[in-house]
């Protein structure tokens, strides 16, 4: 068991819990409350070098400068040092980025934010949060990220066998709704899934939570349900999303929903404040412990992608 | 205009139109604006505070011909949009920004905030002469 963990990275970081049952070979960690099967023992450690990581950025929000951090390009940086820091047993592929890369969608913050998650030298695919749709015309994200992009920016790639889809769930918003994706990304979504092997391990990534975490703060997407039915026959489907700036995670038949820490500002638990604003009077040299990024790891057998969340602190 | 430059644009044109002298401007659009703004038939204003993602008050009526002002204190960007694009949707709105809109025909207008819909208010507008 150490053997086959020692490579893992699981262990170093924090994992709650890991068994062995014998009988079945088969290898559980816990980590963050969610439980990832490893494989069977062996075949975990052999499939190490064919395994795919990535990593996951959000919320980054340049530009805000209100407490409890009078500068979120700073803890960006801090999150970018973090990540080319990280000792992976292997380095990432890629990066992604699930929104809110700026406060209010000017030029200025985006070219800010460019500038400092370059750094981490790697490709990043974007997904917008609504604070990067506030423009009349959406130009700004749109010219900077939509290349190659359809409709209001979704797309899909492949990596490794694992198929990734982004999706914007942050425009067209209607009176009183929550998140929404919208027909004819919905239309797309179908389309794109139609004739790909059930085996292929799905990754989606949207920034407002793929599932309904709190509608009394609009945490959640209205019509996800819809897009959740097109996925449902695939053995293995991972949903990063951002938006809520704390992680929540939870598993439903072959999905695994996971939310992703802000790197600019903690927002409360759902209903534990007045509204899901800043925590503003979070303690500015506590800052590092809420905010982080997250490392996925997808090894061939396994069930699920073993997400890991680092802070910006230990 | 110094001490005029730390309240907001409506608020300052507000008080540059009742021509009041800058030193009770500021503690009246600190304190009393709209029990001001009520007692002056002329300005045919109505204030909302964007506070909390809520809009305060949740219901406004106001006479035809009246400016209403949505001010935003919140620490997040928030923006205005009407059901059906009935009236004309607000640029994004940072900390203590204002949008103003003016209604001049009678009728419900419900209106939500574009970057967190879930946030809801109406507006209702009375004939002038009722």
């Amino acid at each position: 068991m150490s053997e086959s963990n020692r490579n893992d990275g699981v262990n170093r970081r924090k994992v709650l819990e890991c068994m062995t049952w014998v009988g079945t070979g088969v290898l559980w960690t816990v980590s963050g409350g969610v439980p990832h099967s490893l494989g069977i023992m062996g075949e975990a450690a052999a499939a190490e070098a064919k395994g795919l990581t990535f990593l996951q950025i959000s919320d980054s929000h340049v530009g805000f400068h209100l407490p409890p951090n009078s500068n979120a390009l700073g803890t960006l940086e801090e999150a970018i040092a973090k990540v080319n820091a990280l000792t992976l047993p292997q380095k990432p592929a890629f990066m992604i980025h699930t929104g809110d890369i700026s406060h209010l969608s000017l030029e200025a913050q985006f070219d800010d934010a460019d500038k400092v998650i370059s750094q981490a030298r790697l490709d990043v695919h974007y997904v917008p949060g609504e604070h990067d749709f506030l423009d009349p015309d959406r130009k700004f994200y749109v010219d900077r990220y939509g290349r190659g992009t359809k409709g209001a920016g979704w797309y899909s790639f492949d990596a490794n066998g694992v198929h990734f889809i982004g999706l914007v769930n942050v425009f067209n918003l209607k009176g009183g709704g929550m998140g929404d994706l919208g027909a004819e990304q919905l239309e797309w979504l179908e389309d794109d899934l139609k004739g790909r092997s059930a085996s292929t391990p799905i990754v989606v990534f949207a920034h407002i939570p793929l599932w309904t975490i709190y509608p009394e703060w609009g945490w959640g997407t209205d019509d996800s349900a819809q897009a959740l039915s097109y996925l449902k026959r695939f053995g293995s489907v991972t949903v990063l999303n951002g938006h809520i700036h704390q992680i929540m995670q939870k598993v439903e038949g072959n999905v695994t929903f996971h939310t992703a820490r802000s790197t600019a500002f903690p927002q409360p638990a759902p209903g534990t404040a007045p509204s899901p604003g800043p925590i503003k009077d979070f303690p500015v040299d506590k800052l590092g412990t809420v905010l982080g990024v997250a490392h996925v790891t997808f090894k061939q057998n396994e069930q699920r992608l073993a997400i890991i969340d680092s802070t910006l602190q230990g | 205009m110094s001490v005029a430059k730390s309240i907001s644009n409506t608020m300052r044109s507000a008080l540059v139109a009742a021509g009041l002298g800058a030193a009770t401007a500021t503690m009246l659009a600190a304190v009393v604006l709209p029990g001001w703004a009520q007692s002056t038939p002329q300005a045919s204003a109505g204030a909302i505070s964007i506070d909390n993602f809520t809009f305060t008050p949740q219901t406004l009526t106001v006479k035809a011909g009246t400016t209403v002002t949505w001010t935003n204190r919140d620490d997040i960007p928030h923006g205005i949009a009407a059901d059906n694009n009935a009236f004309a949707k607000s640029k994004a709105l940072d900390t203590d920004d204002s949008y103003s809109f003016t209604f001049t025909t009678p009728g419900t207008y419900k209106y939500f905030c574009y970057v967190h819909p879930h946030m809801t208010g109406t507006i209702v507008v009375e004939p002038s002469n009722g």
